[in-house]
């Protein structure tokens, strides 16, 4: 056939208004605004919007959505395997594990074998509370670059957690309250700090009740969980809490012992960051790849382009042109401004 | 150098004070001589490093990572030393990095410091951020650029210190100024090992007593009878020390800080004929008229002087109050018996480089408030222009280090106030390094096309956290530009963000496309209610500069000049 010429990423996937948007596989991936179709990487609230005619995610995925927009939230929903292939318009799609949050995905189009995978967020670090980041070699690689800066180096989160169980045998009289983001990084940070031997009771701010209890339900093990609300203020005494982090700065606090006030998360790792919001206990559990996170996987996808969404997408593409990959950055409105990680706060905010 | 860094990590996280004084006192105790003294000099600020300057820092770590990706998480963080810290390379294999860490020690840090060539310097540099972690590293350059920014002021520190035996912090602040680190006759004292350490310099500084803000509706609690006035003048504050030695004079000239800044002024300098410490302004004054302060400027932070610029710019020292004279130490009479001794030695002095601040004549606070409205009836005569408001201080009180509450107070004149939008915003650093808090602002003037907004100033404070978050919003919002750390915000005339911005004064300057710069410019309120086309023209501040050229020469009448503008 004559028309049949050389496929190129952006026939596939570009940007648009509402998105990222495949015309040829007639569907958006993590549409801000409703559309006919959409792919959703992860239920995080700027990737997950309630509205789409039809919605195509993991069974996880899916079920966040619906525990949290209600049972109408989409017009219609299908459910994928990690590693399944569908065919969509002129497109094959497939998810693969994003390692950043229970049910994550990178979404992979294909078109006229050329591949390019869009991978909403993700990390390449363990994470008991879902499956591994799963490397997808590419043409093209869609990456966030939350933490886009080469300031960003993360370390061993189980030391984080040690440290946090440290504060907590030097405090006795005192409640150790950790903001976390209500999906993801709570349900994670609970299944470390069980792993690292800690078994009394954790408690738990009631907005992220429900999704840690979809958790529990999906069958990973996070013991033995109450709700602050249902607690004395004395019974809290040397205890853990969680809350979401707008929560931290909250009247909410006051029912608690001279609480000690604690942050997970990758902001964590620049001083300015936890002082702001009046941080005691700092600590550096992150959700998303750090900077050599992004940049070891960027190379291992083998993608000649490389295009940078929400983030310091300014650094990560830098670094891209020197390792002479073409790459631009992608200002999709809608993903919030991450650069300050106020719409990662915001998000949690929204879900408090 | 481990536990040093360990408690700055730990100062900086700790937002109470008392918290602070805990962790501070806590390491005092537990360290030994000479380590913990170093610790509190770095603390206090009390050490400074020749060679070490921040462009030796950056030429470091340019050889050690991309400019480009370096300059932008400098920008992100907001702080030179932390960035270098977090960018640091992690070293490969970690063995030797304890044994390395031990053996620099604080004092070791300091002491090579203190003796090492310029040349050798990076390399000494390069090898202890090889040896330590990132708090290490961190703490190491905080220590060598000098700029701690922990949230600890020395007189905490010293309160610290205190807290080790059972002194009181001013005692500790008396004898600080002829103590060097490492302090260990300090500790001595404090401890109970030793005598009260005796300040043997000849001119010390003595630390500066500083006063609280007060507005008119707050006049009504105190009582007219406890208080003295005076002007507050509108020069720097300086104290001028003079003593002997070994048979030798010695005068000498600080800062409001303690920074001796005697080379600048040998005019000043050489009319300290007499002994004692005098705290009082420094001002310029030509043909007995005080200039204004921009004409003070000129005179300011110059390393050499010349003989022009010492004929042009004569300067003179207005005594506000007597610390010292003869060795005795004033600070612990009452302000009106150290006036009545400043009074004396001022007369006895008789030199026309130093006069006294005359006293404002009051009885009741109507009467105070009438004298501020117009210094120049009120006994100020010429000089009212440089007359910046009225400084009130409690006759019976002692001169205390820091800002003792409820003893001396200041009663500033009204700022000047314009409209002005909002044209650019930026990064702030440090607690605000992800906050758009810093805002360049301007007027309207007619441009080739219409009117135009022209830049006059930029501004960083003067708002709450509150505002704060509502200006950030705002400049989110309405990003049209972004240029590097700058963001560039709709301001036409009829979107954007009216500022009202208060000043203390205009000066002209080449350096800004408007010709005019702003003193002390501060944001005074959120005009979220006024459209744009309706903030001030540049023409309304070009006259009231026109009006503060004039008041150098013809005082009385650009005196309501400006009151008119101010209103």
């Amino acid at each position: 056939m004559a028309y049949l010429k050389a496929m190129r990423p952006e026939d596939i996937l570009k940007p648009t208004a509402a998105g990222l948007c495949s015309q040829i596989g007639g569907f958006h991936i993590d549409p801000v605004r409703p559309v006919e179709r959409a792919l959703i990487t992860h239920g995080h609230s700027d990737h997950a919007r309630a509205g789409h005619g039809a919605v195509l995610a993991t069974q996880e995925t899916l079920d966040m959505m619906r525990l949290r927009y209600g049972d109408d939230f989409a017009g219609s929903t299908q459910a994928i395997r990690y590693g399944e292939a569908l065919k969509l318009g002129r497109t094959e799609v497939s998810f693969h594990p994003a390692g950043h949050v229970l049910g994550s995905a990178q979404i992979c189009v294909a078109a006229n074998a050329v591949r390019v995978v869009a991978s909403g967020d993700y990390k390449d670090v363990a994470d008991p509370t879902c499956l591994a980041f799963e490397l997808v070699r590419c043409d093209a690689f869609i990456t966030e670059a939350t933490f886009g800066l080469p300031v960003f180096r993360h370390g061993d989160p189980r030391a984080e957690i040690a440290k946090l169980l440290n504060s907590v045998a030097l405090f006795p009289e005192r409640a150790h309250l950790l903001g976390a983001y209500s999906l993801g990084k709570a349900q994670r940070v609970i299944a470390m700090i069980r792993a690292a031997g800690y078994d009394k009771p954790i408690y738990l701010h009631g907005a992220m009740e429900a999704i840690t209890r979809y958790y529990a339900s999906r069958g990973i093990d996070l013991g033995d969980l109450r709700l602050v609300r249902d607690a004395k203020k004395a019974e809290l005494a040397g205890t853990i809490a969680l809350c979401p982090p707008s929560s931290l700065q909250d009247r909410w606090t006051r029912r608690f012992p001279d609480p000690v006030s604690a942050f997970a998360s990758g902001w964590m790792r620049v001083r300015a960051r936890a002082r702001q919001r009046g941080v005691e206990l700092p600590l550096v559990i992150s959700d998303h790849a750090d900077w050599d996170g992004l940049t070891a996987t960027i190379a291992a996808t083998g993608a000649s382009q490389v295009w940078v969404t929400h983030g310091a997408e300014e650094a990560l593409v830098h670094w891209c042109t020197m390792k002479g990959l073409a790459a631009r950055p992608l200002n999709i409105v809608g993903y919030g401004d991450e650069d300050e990680g106020a719409a990662e706060i915001a998000s949690a905010e929204a879900e408090a | 150098m481990n536990r040093f860094a360990a408690l700055l990590d730990r100062l900086a996280y700790e937002p109470s004070r008392n918290g602070k004084l805990r962790l501070m006192t806590g390491y005092f105790r537990d360290t030994p001589d000479p380590e913990r003294g170093y610790a509190l000099a770095a603390i206090t600020g009390a050490l400074s490093f020749r060679h070490a300057k921040p462009n030796i820092i950056r030429a470091l770590i340019a050889e050690r990572a991309d400019p480009v990706l370096f300059e932008l998480s400098w920008d992100y963080v907001g702080d030179l030393s932390e960035t270098v810290a977090l960018m640091w390379p992690a070293r490969v294999g970690g063995g030797e990095r304890t044994t390395l860490a031990a053996t620099s020690s604080l004092s070791n840090v300091v002491t090579t410091l203190a003796s090492l060539g310029k040349s050798d310097l990076p390399a000494q540099l390069a090898a202890w951020l090889d040896a330590l972690d990132e708090t290490g590293r961190w703490a190491l350059l905080k220590l060598v650029t000098g700029s701690l920014r922990i949230g600890v002021s020395a007189r905490l520190a010293k309160t610290a210190v205190a807290a080790l035996g059972d002194k009181a912090p001013d005692e500790i602040e008396l004898v600080w100024p002829g103590l060097k680190p490492p302090y260990t006759e300090l500790f001595a004292w404090i401890e109970g090992r030793a005598g009260k350490p005796v300040n043997v310099d000849p001119a010390p500084f003595h630390p500066v007593m500083l006063s609280h803000a007060i507005e008119e509706a707050d006049l009504a609690a105190l009582d007219p009878s406890h208080f003295a006035a005076e002007w507050k003048w509108d020069g720097t504050r300086v104290q001028a020390v003079a003593g002997e030695a070994n048979g030798r004079r010695v005068a000498r000239l600080y800062s409001r800080t303690g920074e001796e800044i005697s080379a600048s002024f040998p005019d000043l300098t050489d009319a300290l004929t007499v002994d004692g410490a005098i705290d009082g302004e420094l001002l310029i004054l030509r043909d007995g008229r005080v200039q204004s302060f921009n004409v003070l400027q000129q005179r300011l932070n110059r390393k050499t002087v010349n003989a022009k610029l010492l004929e042009e710019f004569p300067a003179h020292l207005r005594a506000y109050d007597l610390l010292a004279e003869n060795g005795e130490d004033l600070r612990e009479l009452p302000f009106a018996e150290r006036r009545a001794r400043l009074e004396q030695l001022v007369d006895r002095l008789d030199h026309a480089r130093v006069d006294i601040s005359p006293l404002v004549p009051f009885s009741t606070w109507d009467e105070l408030i009438a004298a501020r409205a117009d210094p120049a009836a009120a006994g100020a005569g010429g000089d009212a222009e440089a007359v910046e408001g009225v400084m009130l201080k409690r006759l019976d009180a002692r001169y205390l280090p820091g800002r003792p509450k409820g003893l001396w107070w200041k009663w500033k004149r009204d700022p000047h106030v314009i409209d002005a939008v909002l044209m650019y915003a930026q990064r702030g650093s440090g607690k605000r390094s992800s906050f758009y808090s810093d805002y360049t602002f301007g007027v309207w003037t007619a441009g080739e096309n219409g009117d135009e907004l022209v830049p006059v100033g930029k501004a960083y404070f003067g708002f709450t956290d509150e505002e704060l978050n509502d200006i950030d919003r705002f400049v989110r919002n309405n990003t049209i530009n972004r240029f590097g750390p700058v963001r560039e915000v709709v301001h036409d005339a009829a979107k954007g963000l009216v500022l009202e911005v208060a000043f203390e004064g205009l000066q002209r300057s080449g350096r800004h496309k408007s010709g005019i710069a702003m003193r002390f410019p501060r944001i005074s309120r959120l005009r979220w209610d006024k459209p744009p086309h309706e903030a001030d023209r540049l023409e309304t501040l070009q006259t009231m500069l026109r009006s503060e050229d004039a008041a150098t020469s013809v005082r009385p009448l650009a005196r309501a000049a400006s009151a008119g503008a101010d209103s």
